[in-house]
């Protein structure tokens, strides 16, 4: 199956084409590319693309009502949905510290849900 | 009368770095008023991540990055004063400034700088046809409800301009459970960056309607659907391409405006191009101690770039108050030539360069493969071979000192054929 992606490593933002080919070292072949790092690219996203999610939980005991809060590192792009559901039913406690952990390993991996401020 | 050495409007971004370099290079009594509940500026609201890769190295959000700056400035003890709003600033550096807390005031400073951001341009200043229901937002409004006053705004959405504020919302309200149906730029081109069209967008699967406009808003008390269409070169909505959603919001993402009443009311003067004040390499306006910084000057797409120019103008800023900027008529007046839309500063006055200057610009349309070249006469003083060029960002050109000693009327930047 052929796959159309645009490179965001830099602004360039060449279109590049990715199929696969199992004759290539990597599986794939990447067309389009103008540097190594297109194709690194290409291949993460269509085998396990990953996002940053970032979003605000109900906190209590603060000046604000919402609290901003991230993911410590990227996670698999097709958790977000599940991500969302665990932020959407946590309830913090003010007063909270920016970086302060609020759900450690997100769905047993290395990423925190962490807060963004400190409120 | 209260007496400071400087004192910054505007507790965003700029403000704050202005006032933290200021203090690090000598000023004291420093002061920043600001108008808002809390310091920070629109970065409090800006929760998502792709903050402070210049300036910190790593990836960080809104409220972070405004978190580090207020940090710091709370370390060095410089004083700032929250709900409180500056109405008028005269051209000797005494500003009218009024608050609950303590009324009526006029404050006096020997420097003074104006980081007072900008402002949304909404509905009224591009004309939208249709009826005036509830349910149309500008999309910075929306992310304030959405993300600090936690209420939600919408559930079926239609977003106008594919600026980075729209298609980071396109993302906030699918994630919070909206329905995001389309986004609209009326432009063949999106001025937001690629990685916000695969991350907010296609991620998403929102489709972007290029070339398109709004014909229409239906709805007595709120939204109830909102047509597009195609438009031809003209920038003319083609009948026959209408495309109808039925939606209860419209959010507009269709562009910035410095904030410059304050700068009218001194009499600063303003470049029509960028419409914000005319500056120098030292960040000074027209009115000698009055320094501008951040968006109020040009409107900027990375806050690193803000952070950078501030540290500038606080940097003058205190220079100025310790007697070591040179006052002297400007010897270079910078131009915008072929492809090229402004350049920021405005004038350059040798003397006061310490190693280089660093001219910001940005170019009139899309283009790959140019030289961009700074030209006194028929001099190339500097060119630099730039890939890839668009107008959503900015480009810098940084050129020493040496190179411009001695030169005087005017520099043009401008864009220039790569010979294959």
């Amino acid at each position: 199956m052929k796959r159309d992606l645009i490179c965001i490593v830099c602004p360039m933002g060449c279109h590049l084409s990715l199929e696969e080919d199992p004759s290539h070292p990597k599986g794939f072949k990447v067309t389009g590319i103008t540097c190594k790092r297109g194709e690194e690219y290409a291949i993460k996203e269509v085998t396990a693309p990953t996002r940053m999610l970032t979003s605000t939980v109900r906190i209590e005991g603060a000046r604000l009502h919402r609290l901003p809060v991230r993911t410590s590192s990227d996670i698999p792009r097709e958790r977000i949905g599940e991500c969302m559901a665990l932020i959407n039913e946590l309830h913090v406690q003010g007063p909270v510290k920016m970086g302060q952990v609020l759900i450690p390993n997100l769905f047993g991996t290395e990423a925190n849900l962490i807060a963004s401020r400190s409120l | 009368m209260n007496t400071y050495e400087l004192i910054v409007v505007g507790g965003g971004p700029a403000g704050l770095a202005a006032a933290i370099e200021a203090h690090q290079h000598g000023a004291r009594r420093i002061l920043i008023l600001e108008r808002d509940r809390e310091l920070g500026g629109i970065l409090q609201q800006c929760i998502h991540n792709g903050f402070g890769l210049h300036i910190f190295k790593e990836e960080l959000t809104g409220p972070e990055y405004a978190e580090r700056f207020i940090c710091q400035l709370e370390a060095l003890g410089i004083e700032y004063r929250l709900d409180t709003m500056v109405l008028d600033v005269h051209e000797d550096r005494t500003l009218d400034v009024i608050s609950s807390k303590h009324g009526f005031e006029t404050l006096k400073a020997q420097a003074v700088v104006l980081a007072m951001g900008c402002r949304e341009r909404t509905r009224g200043a591009i004309n939208i046809p249709g009826t005036r229901p509830a349910g149309i937002f500008t999309a910075g409004a929306a992310q304030r409800f959405v993300n600090m006053e936690g209420y939600m705004v919408g559930k079926r959405v239609v977003i106008l301009g594919s600026g980075d504020i729209g298609l980071i919302m396109a993302r906030r309200m699918s994630l919070e459970g909206a329905a995001v149906l389309a986004v609209a730029e009326i432009l063949p081109y999106s001025g937001g960056l690629t990685r916000n069209i695969v991350q907010c967008l296609d991620d998403y699967g929102i489709p972007l309607y290029l070339s398109h406009t709004i014909t229409s808003i239906t709805g007595r008390d709120r939204v109830e659907g909102v047509t597009i269409a195609r438009v031809d070169e003209r920038r003319k909505p083609i009948p026959g391409t209408e495309i109808h959603y039925d939606c209860d919001t419209l959010l507009l993402s269709v562009g910035l405006i410095p904030e410059n009443e304050l700068s009218k009311s001194i009499g600063l003067a303003l470049d029509p191009v960028t419409s914000g004040p005319v500056v120098n390499e030292s960040m000074e306006t027209t009115v000698p101690g009055i320094f501008a910084c951040g968006n109020v000057v040009q409107v900027h797409d990375l806050v690193d770039w803000v952070t950078e120019e501030a540290r500038r103008a606080g940097k003058s800023a205190a220079r100025f108050v310790l007697g070591q900027l040179k006052a002297a008529a400007p010897e270079l007046v910078t131009k915008a030539g072929a492809g090229v839309r402004y350049v920021v500063p405005q004038q350059i006055r040798i003397e006061n360069l310490e190693k280089e200057v660093d001219l910001m610009l940005r170019v009139t349309d899309p283009c790959k493969n140019k030289w961009l070249v700074a030209r006194s006469g028929e001099t190339i003083i500097k060119k630099a071979k730039k890939a890839h060029l668009t107008p959503g960002e900015m480009e810098s050109l940084k050129i020493p000192v040496d190179k411009l000693r001695g030169l005087t009327g005017e520099l043009t930047l401008c864009l220039e054929e790569v010979a294959q």
